[in-house]
């Protein structure tokens, strides 16, 4: 299980990444983080021609608070999320949700970009990234854009990211109030999730507003759950409604209704885990 | 010869040496060998289920630069015998003949189909992606009761249906028995397909001296000695220059038991070219081409009287063993141990039991840890809860009135087992105190009123371990049942030990240095031990079913003994004394009638090796002893132990959380308590892995869903809880030691008290369940049928 | 032809340069490069924790690492670890608790558990058990190893508090 051959290039900026990238297009893949990739590799499942590696760019890396969104560099480790204040107080979910993502050695050298860029449906940023309402920053020799985490994943590993485009932020915009809520049903710990679900919404006397529940694990992509939320809105936190939102597939881990009525449970205790009431 | 447990080091928590060693990051694994010139080897596999290769085209690859050589199947076959993986004993077992790669059809999906050797791996497995097969798909004989089927179509040519071997035992009185019972229970039972996963995977340096015909061999092997009279049958070379060294090994559990075509073909290779060869297999190529286990589906009836007396039992069993019977073993012992030992340590007055054993195109079934032994204590253990529910007799009682009565004597069970030695009630009796069984019911209760659902689960476990020679001997195969120990006696007054025994981390290393430190008188820390050495070692079968202590660590302590004997000779020459006026303590030789030290161990020894004209005349010095040691008087010994298990259901989610493991093992004489009792722990977690996490899932088209770590689950620290062990010394007989194998026994009963608990923890739900891993899915759709009923 | 790249980096204290072809992970690079083979090759995917290696003072699985990525680095490996005796005391207690069997997993095992030790928290056995939870170890059942480094953990800090 050797990697195959593959060209390797180190650029020292965004710059030169992008230039990389535009002269090589699909033949090249990013190197992040490695986490996901290199086990890729490692199987052949995928021989590109040219590796970039972003690793050496360097303010691809770091948190920031600007004036209405907390900044994270593509290239920030889950490691440093996990540690950093500012995300902690004005991303509580991520903090919440990373301890669930793999295992220590994976979290020491993967990135939030890595994983956003892949948009593996059973991973727990993607999700975050859409409860959060992100904006996610790509970047080209062209320029860069912003678009909004909802418009961003698209399909199974598929996003609106071009070949030619780098992820290369995330805007998380800044809601104080607000309060977070996940869980997610796993075989294992630090597995990826059978179904979980990440939530975010505010409670006045008792009542939820604005929740977004983003599911993951339970259908081709991270998904809003827009009228299992809207419904827990009213009063109906057991995720009655969620078939309205995701359509998990049979597949190795159970047929689709019993997905769907993992999916349930993790929308529900996400829900009440927001709540701020104890989950059964 | 039973001794006292005062006997230091026996019985004593010796550390190992080793240990020492491997924390420091000195272990010296297969691949951690180098040597000049090495090549390395991959394989093509063949990717589907069953397919026909019309033509290969190896020219692109064998150009690619770096690589030395491309072979095919036929090119390998032609340079080594083949072999056929049957066994004299079952004579109706006709399995085909087999070749170190497939040389026209390929049988299960990873099966080798030629190899690369190159520089290096990686230019190995970029050659073997540049060899071109031409295939034909042949149909997937994939589901062994399919195959079973008549007109289904038969994997092999020339035979006329699928069915390798039909193993049959018992009676056909047990059809009155259950009409006379007053409960029959039935159940259909599927136990998923797994393997052991070592965590390194396997491995062998192959190097060949055609001036010599020698081949010599590191391999990350449980049995050197089989390991070279295999190569030598299969290469046309004579034994002596045969050398099969087995480094540190890391983890085995059987995987590293059997002969594997990707490892003769290295070995070919390495003759051929002249140059060393060294294979490493991946986890993919381990997940498909290691050896894999279980994959049996039950169908079981158990009767019962009123008062929850077994009344008969019926088995009967499908084992799927892939496409051919394993080599050289046979794949056989797992259906009969399904058979023989479900409900074994019951007294059972009708039996019927039947085990077809099925070809299939999957990956080949040999004898990983615990070779069916979980399966039978399963299938007993989950009825005769079922019938303690339906009787309304405690779990606890139920068992008690049924066990066997051995209170006369051995008893011979309806399914054949030899009951002997074994302490059923003082194990129950002391789980049922450990578990505090009481208070964990009175808690179960509470919490079921507040929606959780927790379970207890309770299963004995009967084993049959250190076999004697009957088995595979009389089957025509060269596993060798005895064990051989040579004792050195340094100048120093410390020793050696060498012994046919081998060690992949269980520390029958440090047992046997125990013993016979024990034995002369000295520190265990004075005993260096070495072990898995075919050319240096004397003949012996390594290490298999739970045989260590009883056979390697007994033989240790006879060679020990024996040189005790020539010691005390030498030293009662030199001291005008019989021998039996002395004794060996604390590295002196002792007159025991005034206990004074007389000469230190040391000085006996320089004299014997170095000043030997000090001893009278014509005294020979015997300085090393050699013994042998074979279990002759039963095929096997026969263990029992019981295990119990305290899980909490998420009934909402399947997912199972484990709160409490307990395990009673009968032990028999306990050589170092540490050491039995991880054996036990990680026994344990094997079995938890089966019940609830492992499973290689194949399509109906015989591929292989589940074969990287992140799809095939292994147990990890997070999912496991601590395990109480107690264990029970009860040494057998005075013949021996009387140390009982404990390596399979976690095993064997942890997936009965996991599944048992798993059980109960669904009674109020009215849904039980059957079949292994319990997944999440699987306990959300018995939870969900239980509901439609 | 395997592309190449010449990197120097810092293993256990000392500076190496060395060409390497740019496929390579850093596991095969400390092993056949360096013979420093405590590093172990366990899957090559990630998930088994065999290979587990400290790159800037941080627990890194070496087979998801390309050695041309540790390029300026700091590297410490199980023979590093050992040589400055930085673990000798978590060292001797797998030892003594008999936390291992076959060792393969061993030298992984102990560079994550350094990493929680370094923490010098106080943690419970479930805590432990998820630290170690991207470790495999299929000899032991983990009991020993929890064992193992609780009482190291313990014993730690229990030094650092200040005698009263």
């Amino acid at each position: 299980m050797k990697f195959p051959a593959f060209k390797y290039l180190r650029p020292s900026s965004v710059a030169e990444a992008a230039a990389q990238l535009a002269e090589h297009g699909d033949d090249a893949r990013l190197l992040a983080g490695g986490q996901t990739l290199m086990p890729v590799l490692a199987m052949r499942l995928a021989e590109p021609e040219v590796l970039i590696d972003l690793g050496r760019i360097e303010n691809l890396r770091g948190i920031a608070l600007e004036d209405d969104a907390l900044r994270l560099g593509a290239m920030t480790r889950y490691v440093d999320l996990e540690r950093s204040a500012l995300v902690a107080e004005h991303a509580p979910l991520i903090t919440r949700a990373l301890p669930y993502v793999a295992h220590v050695a994976i979290r020491n050298r993967g990135t939030i970009g890595g994983s956003v860029a892949l948009a593996d449906p059973a991973a727990e940023m993607p999700a975050c990234m859409l409860a959060l309402g992100a904006e996610i920053e790509l970047t080209s020799t062209e320029g860069n854009r912003w678009i909004a985490a909802e418009d961003y994943f698209l399909g199974l590993y598929e996003t609106a990211r071009e070949d030619t485009e780098i992820l290369t932020a995330i805007r998380i915009p800044l809601a104080p109030e607000r309060r977070v809520g996940f869980y997610e049903v796993a075989r294992r710990h630090g597995d990826y999730a059978l179904a979980g679900a990440a939530a975010v919404g505010d409670v006045e006397d008792g009542r939820i507003q604005g929740l977004r529940v983003a599911m993951f694990g339970c259908d081709d992509l991270p998904v809003l759950a827009k009228t299992a939320a809207k419904a827990a809105e009213t009063g109906v936190l057991d995720g009655a409604w969620l078939e309205a939102d995701v359509s998990p597939t049979s597949n190795i881990n159970g047929e689709a209704h019993i997905r769907l009525a993992q999916a349930r449970v993790a929308f529900r205790r996400a829900v009440t885990d927001l709540l701020g009431v104890s989950n059964g | 010869m039973s001794i006292a447990a005062t006997n230091a080091p026996i019985g004593q928590s010796e550390r190992r040496t080793k240990a020492k060693r491997l924390v420091t990051g000195r272990g010296r694994y297969t691949d951690d060998v180098t040597a000049r010139r090495v090549l390395h080897a991959a394989f093509l596999t063949n990717p589907f289920a069953h397919a026909r290769i019309l033509s290969i085209e190896t020219e692109e690859a064998a150009g690619l630069p770096g690589v030395e050589r491309v072979f095919t199947g036929p090119d390998i076959a032609d340079a080594c015998n083949g072999w056929t993986g049957n066994h004299d004993l079952f004579p109706k077992l006709d399995s085909p003949q087999q070749y170190p790669l497939a040389v026209d059809v390929a049988r299960w999906q990873g099966e080798g189909v030629a190899m690369v050797v190159a520089e290096t791996r990686a230019i190995a497995e970029d050659a073997a992606a540049l060899i071109d097969v031409t295939w034909e798909e042949l149909p997937a004989v994939a589901d062994p009761v399919a195959n079973l089927e008549p007109g289904a179509t038969v994997l092999h040519p020339g035979k006329s249906d699928n069915l390798a071997l039909e193993l049959r035992l018992g009676t056909d009185a047990v059809d009155a028995a259950f009409e006379r019972s007053t409960l029959v229970l039935e159940e259909s039972f599927r136990f998923g397909r797994h393997t052991g996963v070592p965590l390194e995977t396997r491995a062998i340096l192959a190097e060949f001296d055609p001036s010599e015909q020698r081949l010599v061999i590191h391999q990350s092997h449980q049995a050197p000695h089989q390991q070279q009279e295999l190569f030598a049958r299969l290469l046309d070379l004579d034994e002596q220059n045969v050398r099969i060294v087995c480094p540190d090994v890391g983890g085995a559990f059987g995987i590293k038991l059997q002969f594997s075509g990707d490892e003769a073909a290295v070995a070919v290779a390495a003759r051929i070219l002249g140059r060393p060869v060294k294979f490493v297999a991946d986890r993919l190529e381990s997940f498909t081409s290691d050896i894999h286990a279980r994959d049996h589906q039950v169908s079981a009836r158990m009767g019962f009287a009123v008062d929850g007396k077994i009344t008969a039992l019926e088995v009967d069993d499908i084992y799927a063993i892939g496409p051919y019977s394993i080599y050289p073993r046979a794949s056989i012992m797992e259906g009969n141990h399904v058979m023989q030992l479900t409900a074994a340590s019951y007294t059972v007055p009708a039996f019927r039991g039947r085990s077809r054993i099925v070809y299939q195109n999957k990956g080949l079934m040999g004898h990983y840890r615990a070779v069916g032994q979980p399966l039978g204590c399963a299938i007993g253990e989950v009825l005769l809860d079922r019938a303690a529910r339906k009787l309304g007799v405690d779990p606890v009682e139920i068992r008690r009135q049924n066990y066997a009565d051995l209170s006369a004597g051995p008893v011979t069970s309806s399914a054949g087992v030899a009951l002997e030695g074994l302490v059923l009630h003082e194990c129950l009796d002391t789980l049922v105190e450990r578990m505090d069984l009481p208070e964990l019911r009175a808690e179960q209760t509470r919490l079921r009123s507040q929606g959780r659902y927790r379970g207890i689960g309770i299963a004995g476990f009967i084993e049959q371990t250190g076999p004697g020679p009957n088995y595979y001997g009389k089957g025509g195969i060269p596993v060798s049942a005895q064990d051989g120990c040579v004792v050195r006696l340094e100048p120093s007054g410390k020793a050696r030990v060498f012994s046919g025994a081998t060690d992949q981390g269980q520390g029958a290393d440090t047992a046997a240095a125990q013993v016979v430190a024990a034995a002369l008188g000295i520190q265990a820390d004075d005993v260096r031990v070495t072990l898995g050495d075919s050319e240096v070692c004397p003949y012996g079968g390594g290490a298999f079913a739970s045989r260590g202590t009883s056979i390697g660590v007994e033989v240790a302590w006879r060679a020990g003994r024996r040189l005790r004997s020539q010691i005390l000779e030498l030293a009662g020459a030199l001291l005008q004394c019989d021998a039996e006026a002395l004794d060996l303590r604390d590295g002196q030789v002792i007159e025991l009638a005034t206990s004074q030290a007389r000469f230190s161990l040391e000085d006996v020894a320089r004299i014997g090796h170095f000043r030997p004209y000090e001893l009278p005349e014509g005294f020979q010095p015997m300085m090393s002893a050699v013994e042998h040691y074979v279990p002759r008087d039963k095929p096997t010994v026969v263990g029992n132990g019981i295990q119990g298990s305290y899980l909490e259901v998420d009934v909402e989610t399947g997912i199972v959380s484990l709160l409490n493991h307990w395990v009673v093992p009968d032990c028999g004489f306990v050589i170092n308590p540490l050491l039995l009792d991880e054996q036990i722990r990680g026994g344990v977690v094997q079995g938890i892995g089966g019940a609830l996490f492992e499973e290689l899932v194949y399509d109906d088209q015989g591929q292989l869903l589940t074969a990287t770590m992140a799809d095939y689950l292994t147990p990890m620290a997070a999912e496991i809880p601590d395990i109480d062990v107690t264990r029970i010394e009860k040494p057998m007989g005075d013949k021996t030691l009387g140390a009982k194998g404990v390596g399979e026994a976690g095993t064997a009963g942890a997936v009965g008290a996991v599944l048992c608990a798993i059980n109960d923890a669904l009674v109020p739900l009215g849904a039980g369940i059957a079949q292994t891993p319990c997944t999440p899915a699987r306990i959300l759709t018995a939870i969900e049928q239980a509901r439609n009923e | 032809m395997d592309d190449v790249f010449d990197i120097t980096l810092t293993v256990n204290g000392r500076r190496v340069s060395r060409r390497v072809p740019v496929r390579q992970h850093l596991t095969d690079f400390l092993r056949e490069e360096l013979g420093l083979t405590s590093c172990h090759v366990g899957c090559e995917h990630g998930v088994c924790g065999a290979c587990t290696v400290r790159v800037d003072g941080a627990a890194t699985r070496g087979c998801l690492t390309l050695a041309v990525q540790a390029d300026g680095a700091v590297v410490e490996t199980l023979e590093g670890l050992s040589e400055s005796g930085e673990i000798v005391d978590l060292q001797a207690a797998f030892v003594d608790r008999n936390a291992l069997q076959c060792g393969y997993c061993t030298p992984g095992m102990l560079i994550t558990a350094a990493e929680m030790l370094d923490a010098k928290q106080p943690m419970s056995r479930a805590d432990i058990r998820t630290f170690l939870s991207g470790n495999y170890c299929r000899c032991t059942g983990y009991q020993a190893i929890v064992d193992a480094v609780e009482t190291t953990l313990t014993a730690r800090l229990a030094e650092q508090e200040p005698s009263a």
